[in-house]
């Protein structure tokens, strides 16, 4: 004997992007805070120590364009024409700067916070570069040596030595305590723009060339120890915390290279469409992020390179950042957009209003007793919860069972599920009758009900037989309610719609069935390939009543 | 004995278990034994079941045709009565399911009735002479006769037109009246009295529909008639025996279609009620506000019978099943063997794992029905939905059935009957092997626009999972090819789905078959009238074939050495078989071909025609046009499917026609869904061994005291021509006892905690024996020289080896003391109370 089949409701499943684990966790940051910089935003860097604020370097492309703002904002005389040439400083929740640095003659580049967190360097348009103590704010020294501006500065990981990278084409190295120069490599043929040290040897750094090249150094050699062609101008490196790979990322593509193998190409990923500008590895190094001009943040996975998220933003990505426990994601954009994102609080897994359980010992009574062999047990049988209407089918009670879905929980919520009745009664040949005999409330429920849902291809069959009983049913007391003829009206109109929108996607299919046929290879008359069956399915007969 | 040559259609499962109401056997209640036994009609054959295990005990051959009604001897409880169309009645000891008498009658018997009051005669349904669809009942004098087969013509009409099924007639209390039912007219008969009263409801139909009778019973200890009626409605009939013109009677409605059988309990307090809403009813002192439900039963009822100690109740169904229900309304258990479905949409497929054949079961589900132990392994449920069981809904069923070559993967396709839009829903189920199931992977909604017509996947059994690909054919007019994706999550479990891949059409003609050759490289899809052959690696159309007019109705690759070759029937009667490499016709054949089936194991192809209402086999090969095996007028009935069954081990087969029977067996379903095959062995060899064994061992006197006469009087015997006595050593002594526990069929074992105190005792040697033992043990050497001088004393020795107790008992009666006799015959009794317990 066989117990009682439920209602199956057919599940749907969701279109576009498939739910995964890391869809949940980039998912998990709140709604992004938004802050208004005067350009720009062309490098953001996160303090490695807490409380982890953030320097944000803006300027305006052209400065011929910004001098001329500057003297329009010194007539209105609400700002300070300074006011361009700075770097903010941010403390993760504030929207406001916490400091700013202001003593530069020109627009500032890349301001670099070193390993303690303690200094902070940035290049200038001028060619200099200033070096500050978080805590002051008049540059502590200033390196002169570039004729042109300086848009690339980085300490390297010994702390007492800073590379610097210009539109000179050469990359320097200094020193800090004495302010001078180290030594200065002239091998790039174009403007340097993007920079890297490694973490591992304190001699050992990296610069990106837009002559689409990136260069290894080693300090302790007059000349590059490795040059990687990567093809495109190069927007921006990385190097991996191991300092075995290496990341480069110019025009489209993003390029990962094995430093230790010579600069062996390991994986090319192209999943932007226009320049890729910035890029980042996440804390734990498993996922690198890629921002580009396109407006996409794409997240891969550094161990299948595959992408794994990716978000959408306004405006072109110039630079990206993350804090260090991923705790915040601050993305500058052309606009000078400053979007920042921080993770919700982990949800509490336990809720505070618990059912009060019984007593401990009356929910242990029984439990611990073991069967013994002469024992003979009664296994009570599993009690099958049912949902109210699969109670009311089971006694053939076709009306209530209706009523059941009809409730406004289930109706607006879980559509499917009145629909998956609907269809059963159908099955079940009474669902005339149970449509008929309602009152002006129902009625007008049920109808409100089908002309939202008629046109949803999942509950387009179902709803149109309901659709069409329901016209017969009432048809002679139309006009008798006003609601009611309402109601019909809206019917009629979601109907008429629908099949306008379907004329029209025929007429798409149309054609793209003489694009492809023009596309289609002529070597078999009588082959017909109907590739687009993806597209066939969406459209579907639309049924009039 | 039939020559061993000859080749015979054997039935061998779903036979239609619809002949008569079911009868328990009278001692269902000795529980302790366990020998409940349960007797069916079915088909030809009466067949005996295990109550308690639900097993096919015996199955009673004889009756030339269908076998229309059984009952218990009222005599005598271990004998059966049955008839037959075939015009006889016969006696049955059904407990060796030994024939005891046949009484051949003349004509048609389409219902038996015995009774404890008629000393000598039965009661019996024939056809009135002269007249069609008229029947009468009559009473037939068994003749009393010494021989096996006995003439007894002697028959008295006890009434006239009567209905021709057994539900039409029932005998009141004590056999004292008839009551018969047809239309709307109800006789009452009395036997005393010889009083004949005919009453008739109102033809008028009232609102509730017809209301004709459907079946009658009689309460055992009262005078009260319960009749069922078209409308869903019983009447309860209380009967008066002074005025013939008055009755009455009160009406209990619950059903809402037609009433197929009722039962009163064995008290008479309750009614069982079934029909075809599959709900047993169960009322309470003929109340109608008094009744307890037992529903979802899985299938109409057709008849209902209980058990003479009222302990138990069994529901015969439409589609062969047996179910037996508790006293308390609680089902207990259910005997299944090929379960009828309406429609065999799916074809025979044998699932790779088990070897069963795979078919439609009860609505919605899939039976796995194992051909070696005729009962169904299990029951897949696919469409998952309750059923209604109401004429006139459109259900949906299941139409369509594929399993990869290893069995992991079974893709099933369901639809609606409606005609316009066929709710269509292919699912892909994978074999869990923790389950030890199937376990739905994907469900596709509406696969094709319109009704799937054939589905097959591509059999690679090197290639892995990798290569799986499922074709699926649509009067849509294309061809869609599934295959597995990967779940694209990088860092997920490992989890695949189906997708389509391809979808191939050719002149917008219907697409009807699809076979993948065996390689699994070239795809043929028939569309109408021509077979398109794809590349499977490219889905580039390869080369076309044609042979009009008619369209392609079945398509097949050959096999091994003909692989090369293709095979196609057409409507128009003509079987084609088209060589790939030469892209031309080999050769053709004018045959009606409704059933090709090719062999998996060899190059062989059975195709089974259909022409002047015979069904004829033919069996060939493709690279010749000369079939290696004809047989003509396979069976009587239309053959719809075929399938073969891969055999464990080759049988060895010694004529080479037969060869091709080798590997595999071949099954056929006919048009009244009754499984048959074709085997090469006579009847009583392939009756099975077990159930023969079980007879003999049964039939063997099990008393104590005849044991030890009979072996007394072997020892005797022996000794005499010996002229010593033969004594065996002690690992022997054992063997009575475990001879039995083994030899014994489980079912009727008591428990075995039971069981197992005796068994160590037969085991063990006690003191008291030892001193006999130790007179035997030099008698034992002499003995031994003498067991070597013949061989003729030898196999005496192996008969008597499980009784050397009884023959230390025999020594004793000659040599031993009376204190010593007094010691053993304790022993005696210890070592047989078992016995006596059963």
């Amino acid at each position: 004997m066989a117990a009682y089949k439920p209602v199956v409701v057919q599940a749907c499943p969701k279109l576009g992007e498939k739910i995964t684990q890391d869809t949940l966790y980039w998912r998990g940051y709140k709604t992004p805070v938004q802050i208004k910089e005067f350009g720009a935003v062309n490098k953001i860097d996160f303090s490695p120590v807490p409380p982890y604020n953030y320097a944000v370097t803006a300027s305006s492309r052209v400065s011929g364009f910004s001098e001329a703002f500057m003297l329009l904002s010194f007539s209105t005389g609400r700002c300070n024409a300074l006011l361009f040439f700075q770097i903010h400083i941010y403390g993760r929740y504030s929207q406001e700067p916490i400091k700013t640095f202001s003593r530069f003659r020109d627009a500032a580049y890349c301001a670099t916070y070193r390993d303690d967190g303690r200094l902070l360097a940035a290049g200038s348009e001028d060619g200099s570069i200033c070096l500050f103590d978080v805590s002051g704010k008049a540059p502590l020294r200033q390196f002169e040596g570039h004729t042109k501006p300086v848009h690339l500065v980085g300490f390297l990981s010994d702390k007492y030595r800073i590379f610097s990278g210009g539109d000179d084409y050469s990359s320097n190295l200094w020193d800090i305590p004495s302010a001078t120069e180290i030594i200065s490599y002239h091998e790039h043929t174009d403007y340097v723009r993007c920079g890297c040290a490694s973490k591992v040897n304190a001699d050992v750094f990296i610069t990106g060339s837009y002559d689409h090249t990136v260069k290894l150094f080693d300090a302790r050699t007059k000349s590059s120890v490795l040059t990687i062609e990567h093809g495109h101008p190069v927007e921006s490196v990385l190097l991996f915390p191991s300092g075995g790979l290496l990341v480069s990322a110019g025009g489209r593509y993003v390029k990962v290279w094995d430093v230790l193998k010579g600069g062996q190409l390991l994986v090319s990923l192209k999943n932007h469409h226009k320049t890729v500008t910035c890029l980042c590895l996440n804390s734990s190094g498993e996922r690198l992020l890629s921002g580009s001009l396109d407006r996409h943040v794409k997240i891969y996975s550094t161990t299948s390179y595959k992408v794994v998220h990716s978000f959408n933003y306004a405006t072109s990505i110039l630079s990206l950042a993350l804090s260090p426990e991923d705790e915040t994601i601050v993305v500058g954009m052309t606009n000078g957009v400053l979007n920042v994102k921080h993770r919700k609080p982990e949800e509490k897994s336990e809720n505070t209003q618990k059912k009060r359980q019984p007593a401990y010992r009356t929910y242990v009574k029984g439990r611990s007793y073991m069967p013994k062999q002469e024992d003979f047990c009664v296994s009570k049988p599993v009690k099958r919860v049912l949902r109210k209407y699969d109670k009311l089918l089971r006694s053939f009670q076709s009306s209530k069972a209706l009523d059941a879905v009809l409730e406004p929980p289930i109706m607006l919520h879980t559509p499917e599920v009145t629909v998956a009745v609907m269809q059963e009664l159908h099955r079940r040949g009474t669902l005339r009758s149970a449509l008929a005999g309602r009152d002006e409330k129902q009625v007008n429920l049920l109808l409100t009900f089908v002309a939202r849902r008629v046109i949803e291809p999942r509950f387009t069959p179902v709803l149109v037989t309901v659709a069409d009983m329901i016209t017969d049913i009432y048809q002679p007391v139309v006009g008798q309610s006003a609601i009611v003829d309402k109601q019909f009206l809206k019917l009629q109109e979601a109907i008429g719609k629908e099949i306008d929108y379907q004329e029209e996607l025929l007429e798409v299919l149309g054609m793209m069935d003489t694009l492809f046929a023009t596309f289609t290879k002529k070597k078999d008359t009588c082959l017909e390939e109907n590739k687009s069956n993806g597209v066939t399915e969406i459209i579907e007969t639309n049924m009039n009543f | 004995m039939v020559s061993p040559g000859a080749l015979r259609v054997v039935r061998c499962g779903g036979s239609a278990l619809r002949g008569a109401r079911a009868v328990f056997s009278a001692d269902s209640k000795q529980v302790g034994r366990g020998a409940g036994y349960l007797l069916c009609a079915s088909g030809d054959f009466v067949k005996v079941y295990s109550v308690n295990t639900e097993e096919t005990l015996r199955l009673m051959g004889g009756h030339a045709d269908l076998v229309t009604g059984i009952q218990l001897n009222p005599h005598n409880h271990m004998q059966l009565y049955s008839s037959s169309l075939d015009g006889t009645i016969k006696l049955w000891d059904f407990m060796d399911g030994i024939p005891i008498k046949t009484f051949t009658v003349g004509s048609k018997l389409l219902a038996l009735y015995a009774l404890a009051s008629a000393e000598d005669s039965v009661f019996v349904v024939i056809p009135k002479k002269g007249e069609r669809d008229t029947f009468q009942l009559v009473s037939v004098k068994l003749t009393k006769g010494a021989g096996q087969d006995l003439e007894s013509k002697e028959l008295s009409v006890v009434l006239d037109g009567v209905g021709a099924s057994v539900k039409h007639i029932a005998f009141g209390r004590e056999g004292a009246y008839v009551v018969s039912v047809k239309d709307v007219t109800l006789q009452v008969y009395f036997f005393k009295r010889k009083l004949l009263n005919r009453f008739s409801l109102s033809t008028v139909k009232t609102k509730g529909g017809d209301n004709r009778f459907s079946c009658v019973v009689c309460h055992p200890t009262e005078d009260c008639i319960a009749t069922g009626h078209a409308d869903g409605k019983i009447r309860l009939w209380y009967l008066n025996f002074h005025h013939r013109k008055e009755y009455t009677y009160s009406t209990l409605h619950w059903h809402h279609d037609i009433v197929m059988d009722l039962a009163f309990s064995v008290e008479g307090t309750r009614l069982l009620s079934g029909g075809v809403e599959s709900v047993l009813v169960q009322w309470h002192n003929e109340s109608s506000c008094q009744k307890d439900f037992l529903p979802r039963l899985g299938s109409p009822i057709e008849y209902i019978s209980m058990s003479s100690d009222g302990a138990l109740c069994c529901t015969l169904h439409t589609d062969n099943r047996i179910t037996i229900i508790n006293s308390n309304l609680r089902f207990s258990r259910s005997i299944q063997g090929l379960i009828k479905s309406r429609d065999v949409k799916t074809g025979l497929v044998v699932d790779p794992r088990t070897k069963a054949l795979v078919l439609n079961g009860e609505p919605g589900h899939l039976q796995f029905y194992s051909l070696q132990s005729d009962q169904q392994l299990f029951s897949l449920d696919i469409v998952q939905r309750q059923y209604i069981h109401q004429a006139g809904l459109k259900q949906s069923d299941l139409v369509k059935v594929a399993f990869s070559a290893q069995g992991t993967w079974l893709a099933t396709v369901e639809e609606s009957e409606e005609v316009t839009d066929p709710e269509l829903q292919l699912k892909l189920w994978f074999y869990s092997e923790e389950t030890q199931s199937f376990t739905l992977n994907t469900r596709i909604n509406t696969p094709h626009d319109n009704h799937i017509t054939d589905m097959c996947f591509r059999d690679m059994d090197e290639l892995g999972d990798d290569s799986l690909i499922l074709v699926t054919t649509g009067r849509d007019c294309v061809f869609k090819v599934w295959v597995m994706v990967e779940d694209t999550d990088p860092e997920a479990h490992e989890s695949v789905s189906w997708s389509c891949d391809f979808v191939g059409s050719y002149h917008n003609y219907q697409a009807t078959n699809c076979c993948f050759s065996e390689d699994g490289s070239l795809l043929a899809v028939s569309f109408e009238e021509t077979v398109t052959v794809w590349d499977s690696l490219t889905w580039d159309l390869k080369c076309t074939f044609c042979h009009p007019p008619g369209n392609i109705r079945n398509i097949c690759f050959g096999r091994l050495t003909c692989s090369k070759y293709l095979i196609g029937a057409t409507d128009y009667g003509f079987l084609c078989c088209w060589n790939l490499l030469t892209c031309a016709l080999e050769w053709s054949a004018h045959l009606n071909i409704v059933v090709l089936q090719p062999d998996p194991l060899s190059e062989h192809i059975a195709a089974v025609s259909w022409l002047s209402k015979e069904s004829s086999l033919f069996v060939f090969k493709p690279n010749e046009p000369r079939p290696l095996y004809i047989q003509r007028n396979l069976c009587k009935e239309k053959i719809l499917l075929a399938a073969f069954v891969p055999r464990d081990e080759p049988e060895t087969i010694s004529s080479e026609k037969y060869l091709w029977l080798r590997k595999s067996q071949l099954f056929f379903l006919t048009d009244t869904q009754e499984l048959m095959t074709l085997s090469t062995k006579s009847l009583e060899e392939r009756l099975t061994p077990s159930s023969k064994q079980l007879a003999v061992e049964e039939s063997l006197p099990v008393t104590p005291f005849s044991l030890l006469l009979g072996k007394h009087r072997h020892q005797q015997a022996q000794e005499d021509n010996l002229g010593k006595p033969v004594v065996h050593n002690k690992q022997e002594q054992a063997s009575p006892a475990v001879k039995e526990l083994l030899h014994t069929p489980a079912h009727v074992l008591p428990s075995a905690s039971f069981l197992c105190t005796i068994f160590i005792n037969s085991l063990l040697i006690s003191k008291e024996n030892k001193s006999a033992e130790e007179v035997a043990d030099e008698v034992e050497m002499e003995s031994e020289k003498a067991d070597g001088d013949s061989d003729e004393e030898d196999v005496t020795v192996m008969e008597q080896e499980d009784t050397s107790p009884m023959e230390l008992l025999g020594e004793m009666t000659c040599k031993l003391s009376k204190s010593q006799e007094k010691e053993l015959r304790k022993i005696r009794k210890m070592d047989y109370s078992w016995i006596a317990a059963f």
